[in-house]
């Protein structure tokens, strides 16, 4: 079965999930640590990572201010705006950091991981480099993967600080409420391990989940540009779906 | 001249395929295959379109295996060599795939120095050197900085030979190296296979179905149809050949043993409406 052959009938789904697990075990086992290796990987971070900040800089700042907007209309009317920077840490740390970082990161540097690679394979590259007698699971896959799994995290931190800027611009400066307030309620009330440390630990599941779904999908796309057009979809689909379910599992685990 | 054991009879074999058989999506694509291609030589691997040219070669390079048979590359079987060990071997053979497959976040350069770093061990600035050596060769020293999207499609494909040949292999395999060539990239082409198997030594197998060039280019063709090796010798001696399917392929006729139609139902049942297959 070639890799890009898709397994039929209604079994379907738990045979893609048992490739797409074996398609990690087998990434995980090529590992190698090379000067070569770690530089593809290094770029590799700057293009899912760097390049993926515009959006992440942007979505995390409107977050804040809407979460904000949203939470100090509903708490004025049971007079405890001062809870607001509370409930804006708590629902950024524990849940909207890692998930909305991952929804964007997928939308953003997954598609690109999968097209990428769909599209080496339909130019032969991969079947180049293999012949070359250089193993594409450890020069393509393997930075990728890693890519991933660093940058969601290291995103997650920067969508939560913006995220927390907004907050402060609109209950601080649009709302004149007391900064010191602002801050004070929510060092009070957030928790490092229990708030921010499970939060972050979340992410990094979710970093190891984008990096391999975008990588599976386009290592098993169809080597056409329908099939490539197709994988990048499913990419942002299947990453969709499985942080939101993986995420209630963590969070009751969690809790 | 209609088998592949007058070729063996007097150069001792690079490859060897002794009886292969092959299918792939349902569809037979060699039966009991037998072909040597002799060392130091060029030899053309022809036949008409899905005859299975491209296959030998995927066979010969250990991307795929047979369902049947055997395949030798020098002293080794290809077919049953574990993934480390085919590695190695592969180290020793070049190939230039039909659309070059250059990496496209590399430079030219880097696409040549690609597979010494991560094989040859020696020192950048050697590297660098043996790179822009290969890329003089192919006259493209001055294009080392150039990305393949820069690159037109000739240039494209003498650089991947250039990284083919980076390791100076002892084989050389070109999988339609004048498919979709301007006259003046042909002849480059032409001149840089012959060139190379010259001044190395190297066994070079060209899979292509141009007539013409093969005749200013290769010692010994084989011709691959109906599932088999029909026939192999000098070009000359194809010329000659009054085997029907070596003719059809020579002359170019549209029908022949190969049919100009794809099988179907009688063209009357289809128009009448009685076959129904395409209502």
């Amino acid at each position: 079965m070639s890799p890009f052959d898709k397994p039929k009938g209604w079994t379907a789904p738990v045979r893609e999930l048992g490739r797409a697990g074996l398609f990690l075990i087998t990434a995980i086992r090529h590992m190698r640590l090379t000067r070569l290796q770690l530089g593809e990987t290094l770029r590799q971070i700057y293009f899912a990572g760097v390049r993926s900040l515009v959006i992440i800089v942007t979505g995390g700042f409107f977050v804040g201010l809407v979460l904000t907007l949203q939470t100090y209309d509903t708490l004025t009317r049971f007079g405890a705006a001062d809870a607001a920077s509370t409930v804006l840490a708590l629902s950024l740390f524990r849940e909207l950091g890692p998930v909305l970082t991952t929804l964007l990161f997928a939308g953003r540097a997954g598609t690109s991981i999968t097209a990428e690679i769909g599209l080496m394979r339909a130019t032969e590259q991969l079947d180049a480099m293999d012949l070359m007698a250089i193993d594409p699971m450890e020069r393509i896959v393997q930075p990728r993967l890693i890519a991933g799994i660093i940058a969601v995290p290291a995103l997650t931190l920067i969508f939560n600080a913006c995220a927390i800027f907004g907050g402060i611009v609109f209950a601080v400066f649009m709302m004149g409420n007391d900064v010191i307030t602002f801050w004070g309620g929510m060092q009070a009330s957030v928790e490092l391990w229990r708030d921010f440390g499970h939060g972050m630990l979340k992410a990094v599941a979710f970093g190891v989940l984008a990096g391999w779904l975008a990588v599976y999908y386009g290592w098993t796309a169809r080597p056409t540009g329908e099939g490539v057009a197709l994988a990048t979809t499913q990419t942002v689909i299947a990453t969709a779906i499985s942080v939101l379910m993986l995420d209630f599992v963590l969070s009751a685990f969690m809790l | 001249m209609d088998n592949s054991t007058s070729i063996a009879a007097t150069t001792p074999p690079a490859i060897r395929l002794d009886k292969v058989s092959l299918a792939l999506g349902g569809r037979q694509i060699l039966s009991d295959f037998s072909v040597e291609i002799p060392a130091g030589k060029v030899t053309a691997v022809m036949g008409p379109s899905g005859a299975g040219k491209t296959t030998v070669m995927r066979l010969i390079t250990g991307q795929i295996k047979p369902d049947a048979g055997e395949v030798w590359l020098g002293d080794a079987r290809v077919d049953t060599l574990k993934p480390r060990e085919l590695n190695r071997l592969r180290r020793n053979v070049g190939v230039l795939l039909q659309n070059g497959a250059l990496f496209t976040d590399l430079t030219a350069f880097d696409n040549v120095a690609l597979p010494l770093r991560e094989h040859s061990g020696l020192p950048e600035a050697l590297i660098r050197r043996v790179a822009l050596l290969k890329l003089q060769t192919v006259g493209l020293r001055g294009a080392a900085d150039l990305y393949p999207r820069e690159m037109s499609g000739g240039m494209n494909r003498r650089v991947a030979m250039a990284r083919a040949m980076a390791l100076d292999p002892d084989l050389m395999l070109y999988d339609e190296p004048f498919a979709g060539l301007d006259p003046i990239s042909l002849g480059v082409s032409l001149r840089l296979i012959r060139d190379v198997n010259q001044a190395l030594g190297t066994t070079s197998v060209v899979i292509t179905h141009d007539v013409d060039e093969v005749a200013k280019l290769a010692d010994i063709v084989c011709i691959i149809a109906d599932q088999k090796l029909v026939a192999s010798g000098a070009p000359q001696a194809l010329d000659e050949s009054d085997h029907p399917l070596v003719r059809q392929f020579i002359d170019g006729l549209p029908d022949g043993p190969v049919p100009f139609h794809y099988p179907a139902p009688s063209l009357e049942s289809d128009l009448l409406g009685s076959s129904g297959a395409n209502q």
